[in-house]
């Protein structure tokens, strides 16, 4: 399912069925979700 | 209400918007101290930064940024800022989803918000339409083939650079602004949602002042 196109111009591509992502496409949506994850669980420290 | 000039009722009727002292609170619900509700204001931000890039763009014009490199720079900060828009407003999209920000008459905010991504995306697109290279030249004709095949394009040519490049610097920045401006006058009025679980003293709605509409 996974397919690599590795022309001289193309980014790799994770290409599953309908959908057809570069990795660091991937990569980015990735960390996004880390990132809102992070954000639930880090303490907030605000002023009183 | 029973004033007969048309200042005075509309200056009422902006003060009656937003409850007294809430259109730039100093505090907020202690449930607010979370880094999620970061994500908003993280937006505005990146899309002031978007705007200013902006407007140091159009001053160059549109091929500026292939003929100096203080304008490749420029560009580059009007690239990478509305990369960090759209991640913070992605990001504020999921937390105000899985809180369900819409409960207690937060409808429209939460369909200002909806329409101001799906604007934003229309305002990229015309964007990338407009970086005067082979590149947009191509991506117009592939966006006219996406747009032809579900029925749309009539009134609007993305193979017309001048109609693309005024829709992105003109037309559609101003329907995100609005949007922005009235999301966030929206979220001042009604206040911050309180969480799901919220009980007691914690009312789901911000008291609405009397004989105003939602």
């Amino acid at each position: 399912m996974v397919i690599l196109v590795t022309g001289p111009q193309s980014g790799a591509y994770l290409h599953w069925g309908v959908l057809n992502v570069s990795w660091t496409n991937l990569a980015i949506i990735g960390l996004m979700v880390v990132v809102f994850a992070l954000a639930l669980l880090l303490p907030f420290r605000g002023e009183r | 209400m029973s004033a007969t000039s048309w200042t005075v009722r509309t200056r009422e009727r902006l003060s009656r918007t937003v409850p007294p002292g809430q259109l730039l609170p100093d505090r907020q619900p202690v449930y607010v101290a979370s880094w999620i509700y970061v994500f908003g204001v993280l937006t505005v931000a990146a899309f002031l930064v978007v705007l200013a890039s902006g407007a140091a763009l159009a001053i160059g014009g549109a091929t500026w940024w292939h003929v100096s490199s203080l304008g490749h720079y420029v560009n580059s900060v009007h690239l990478w800022s509305v990369e960090l828009f759209f991640a913070f407003m992605v990001i504020h999209l999921w937390g105000q989803f899985w809180m369900a920000a819409w409960r207690g008459r937060r409808t429209l905010t939460w369909i200002t918000g909806v329409v101001a991504f799906v604007s934003s995306i229309g305002t990229a697109f015309t964007g990338y339409l407009s970086q005067a290279n082979f590149d947009s030249q191509w991506i117009s004709t592939q966006a006219k083939d996406g747009l032809n095949s579900i029925g749309v394009g009539a009134f609007f040519n993305v193979l017309n650079p001048g109609q693309m490049l005024l829709w992105h610097v003109v037309l559609l920045p101003f329907v995100v602004g609005v949007l922005v401006v009235v999301h966030v006058l929206l979220v001042r009025r009604h206040g911050v949602v309180p969480p799901i679980d919220a009980t007691g003293e914690q009312q789901l709605a911000a008291p609405r002042p009397e004989g105003e509409r939602p």
